[in-house]
């Protein structure tokens, strides 16, 4: 099985190789289209700002190789959040894969959330062997909000989307590479699709 | 709902684990990437790794380590101890940090906190203050505690949140090493004053210690060194108790 991480330089990927290799599967980190188009399994990191993050998408022209992919592909974290409509962070147009907006927490919270907290409503193969509120780990600022292709939920001051599926793209805001031996099923699920 | 956080530090000389007592006398507690795995699996929440040695080769030497844990471990992890640069904090992420943690750096240059949020995201930047009681004012302290300063623990505080930092890990140099419990009321006040999550630190001797750190001092984590090296606490039943107290944690 040939998994790629998509290297366009946010954040760290390390974690998700390492995590990958821990499941027994090796994954390589590419920014090439060819690459990417080529894998079985598309991994989409990212750690940092939208716009910034975005503009780095635009440079390489993965942003126009991105909603095209016809294999699995999993955002994680900020990733999934530029596979929405809009980020609010930085006034950002996202890829439009999913049809969700994603904002900043209520400032009366602290932000950003940093830690575990529960997933609940689980409605995917990704969830396969995992019970409902499982606790999962979180560092964010921004959120997607609930909408059709929600389908998980976490509770942080408001109910919002912590996973979310349109045809072959999936999103997770939390880290499966660092959620202890929950997060490594969640991993294993999606390259098990 | 989020759950509070106990976090385990790992005091690391030349590649390996030590904890000081007052900073000062260290004692061998084992291999950093083995007592992370056992932490790991007995319900740690999260792992600090300080760097307190002073060698040439100590960048080599801490980011061959951090890459180690983040090869071997699934829960998140801090790295900190004399990082000073953009280029420090660059190639600890790059080996697999999750975050990392400024101290004296920060008060020196607090122009770094700012550049840092601005690489890297607010959320892996922990900023760590040390600070003393002086006759009822507390003094933010540098290098381990050792060097006092004329700056103001909550001013300081305000002004890290306001540069971007993503959370603040503050010890009491009056508690630590005493094993008499958090600075509850100074970690009351840095919680709500701050809208950003603040990590309390030293002092932790009995379970009774984090229950009130969490509930009286409203930290959203804690961390502690010598109780769990010598497993005077274990992290599951500290977790059941805190539970039982009405705390939400991970269990």
């Amino acid at each position: 099985m040939k998994i790629v991480i998509i290297d366009y330089g946010a954040g760290n990927i390390q974690s998700i190789k390492f995590a990958i290799k821990r499941l027994g599967y090796e994954a390589i980190l590419s920014s090439d289209a060819e690459e990417i188009k080529s894998a079985d399994k598309v991994i989409f990191p990212g750690v940092g700002e939208a716009s910034s993050a975005m503009k780095m998408l635009k440079s390489t022209g993965l942003d126009k190789v991105i909603p095209t992919l016809k294999q699995p592909v999993l955002g994680i974290c900020l990733g999934m959040q530029l596979m929405c409509t809009y980020c609010e962070e930085g006034d950002t147009e996202g890829l439009g894969i999913f049809h969700a907006n994603v904002v900043k927490f209520d400032n009366k919270l602290k932000v950003p959330q940093i830690g575990w907290n529960r997933i609940y409503d689980l409605k995917s193969e990704l969830f396969n062997g995992i019970s409902e509120q499982e606790f999962v780990y979180l560092v964010h600022s921004f959120y997607v909000k609930e909408c059709e292709e929600t389908i998980a939920s976490t509770k942080y001051g408001v109910e919002y989307t912590s996973a979310i599926q349109k045809d072959n793209f999936y999103g997770v805001q939390f880290h499966p590479e660092k959620s202890s031996d929950a997060g490594e099923k969640i991993l294993e699920n999606f390259l098990k699709i | 709902m989020l759950t509070k956080r106990i976090i385990p530090c790992l005091d690391i000389k030349d590649g390996r684990t030590v904890k000081g007592v007052n900073f000062i006398d260290l004692r061998d507690a084992g291999d950093p990437v083995e007592l992370a795995k056992i932490y790991a699996k007995s319900g740690a929440d999260e792992l600090v790794f300080l760097d307190i040695s002073a060698t040439e080769e100590k960048r080599k030497t801490l980011a061959n380590l951090v890459r180690r844990v983040a090869e071997k471990v699934n829960i998140p992890f801090t790295v900190g101890g004399g990082i000073s640069s953009v280029e420090d904090v660059d190639i600890l992420l790059k080996n697999g940090a999750d975050k990392v943690s400024i101290n004296s750096s920060a008060v020196k240059n607090p122009g770094l906190i700012n550049e840092l949020a601005a690489k890297f995201g607010s959320q892996c930047i922990t900023v760590a203050i040390d600070a003393k009681q002086i006759n009822g004012e507390w003094m933010v302290h540098l290098v381990g505690g050792k060097v006092p300063t004329d700056i103001n623990l909550f001013q300081w505080a305000k002004e890290v949140e306001e540069r971007g930092a993503g959370e603040i890990l503050f010890t009491s140099m009056n508690n630590d090493g005493t094993k008499a419990g958090f600075a509850n009321e100074a970690l009351a006040v840095l919680s709500s004053e701050l809208n950003i999550p603040i990590i309390a630190s030293g002092g932790a001797g009995n379970m009774q210690h984090f229950c009130d750190t969490f509930i009286e001092g409203k930290a959203d984590a804690a961390l502690a060194a010598s109780v769990f090296h010598f497993k005077e606490i274990e992290i599951k039943d500290l977790k059941e108790e805190l539970r039982r107290n009405g705390v939400e944690v991970r269990l």
